[in-house]
C-alpha cells in the first residue's frame, strides 16, 4: 500500500526550497562567519538539488552538466572565502561578523 | 522502496541542516553539514545522477567540510558561541519572516508548475549491466562537447582562486625592514 506511492519531482523540488529556506535563515540569524559559510553551502546544495530534479523530470541531462559547474565554482568559493576570514581573523581573534565595522559610517 | 529512500534522505538533509542552524559550536555544525551533503548525494543517486553523487562525497564532505573543519582547528574558534545574543532588535522574527516567505514562494511555484514538469530533452542514460557507466559517458559527452569552453573557463577560475588565496593569505612582511 505504501510502497504505491512514488516521490515525484515535485517533492524533491519542495525538499530542496526547504533546504534553501533554512539555509537562507541561517545566513541572517548566526553571527560566526564560519557558520554563515556553512549556510551558504546549504543553500548552493539545494540549488544543485533542484537542478538534478528538474533533469529528471525534464529528461535533460544539461542540469547535470550545470551541477557540475557549480560544484567547481563552488569549491573556488569556499577557498577564497576561508582565506578572507583566515585573514580577518588572524588580526582579530574570537570575531563575529556584527564586530566587522570598519566601513560603517 | 524509493519512497523510503527519499524519506530517509530527506530527514539526513533536513536534521542536518537544522543541526548546522542551531548547534552553537562551530565543529558540530560543519559535522551536521556533513550529514546534509550525505543526505544530498542519496537523493543523486536515487535520481540517476551517480557521477555527482561521487562527486558530492569526494569534493563536499571530503574537501569542503575537511577544509572547514582544519580553519576551525587552525583558527582555534570551537569554542560555542553565545547563540542567545540577538544584536539587532527583532532580528530573528525578520529573518523567519524572510526565510519562510522564500520559501513559501518557490514552494507556490513549484506546485503551480507541476503540470509542466514531463518528458523533454535528450533523455538520461540510465545504468544498465551492459553499460554500468552510461551516466559518467553522457555526461562527459555534454561537458567535452558542447560545454568544453565553460570547462575550460572553470581551470581558468580555479588557477585565479588559487593564486588568489596564497596571495591573500601570505603573512606580509613589515615594512621598512626590509631597508
Amino acid at each position: 500500500m505504501l510502497s504505491a506511492i512514488q516521490p515525484t519531482t515535485s517533492w524533491y523540488l519542495i525538499l530542496a526550497a526547504v533546504l534553501f529556506g533554512i539555509g537562507a535563515f541561517g545566513v541572517m540569524v548566526r553571527r560566526n562567519p564560519l557558520v554563515m559559510f556553512m549556510c551558504i553551502e546549504l543553500m548552493l546544495n539545494a540549488v544543485n538539488l533542484t537542478f538534478v530534479s528538474l533533469a529528471t523530470g525534464l529528461t535533460d541531462i544539461n542540469g547535470q552538466v550545470v551541477v557540475f559547474f557549480v560544484m567547481v565554482v563552488a569549491a573556488a568559493e569556499v577557498v577564497v572565502g576561508l582565506g578572507i576570514i583566515v585573514a580577518i581573523m588572524r588580526r582579530r581573534n574570537g570575531v563575529t561578523a556584527d564586530d566587522l565595522t570598519a566601513l560603517k559610517g | 522502496m524509493e519512497l523510503f529512500v527519499f524519506v530517509v534522505a530527506a530527514l539526513m538533509v533536513l536534521g542536518g541542516a537544522l543541526g548546522v542552524i542551531t548547534r552553537s559550536n562551530p565543529v558540530h555544525a560543519a559535522l551536521s553539514l556533513v550529514l546534509t551533503l550525505f543526505g544530498i548525494a542519496v537523493m543523486f543517486v536515487s535520481q540517476n545522477a551517480q557521477f555527482l553523487a561521487a562527486v558530492q562525497v569526494i569534493v563536499y564532505a571530503g574537501a569542503i567540510v575537511v577544509l572547514f573543519l582544519f580553519v576551525i582547528m587552525l583558527l582555534g574558534v570551537d569554542e560555542s558561541e553565545d547563540i542567545n545574543v540577538e544584536p539587532i532588535t527583532g532580528q530573528r522574527p525578520l529573518a523567519l519572516v524572510i526565510g519562510v516567505g522564500v520559501m513559501g514562494i518557490i514552494i507556490a511555484a513549484v506546485v503551480a508548475s507541476k503540470d509542466m514538469i514531463g518528458h523533454r530533452g535528450d533523455g538520461i542514460d540510465t545504468p544498465t549491466l551492459e553499460s554500468a557507466d552510461a551516466n559518467i559517458r553522457q555526461l562527459a559527452r555534454h561537458i567535452f562537447s558542447n560545454n568544453v569552453f565553460a570547462f575550460e573557463l572553470t581551470s581558468v577560475l580555479l588557477l585565479v582562486a588559487v593564486i588568489g588565496t596564497v596571495l591573500m593569505a601570505r603573512r606580509v612582511k613589515s615594512t621598512g625592514a626590509g631597508k
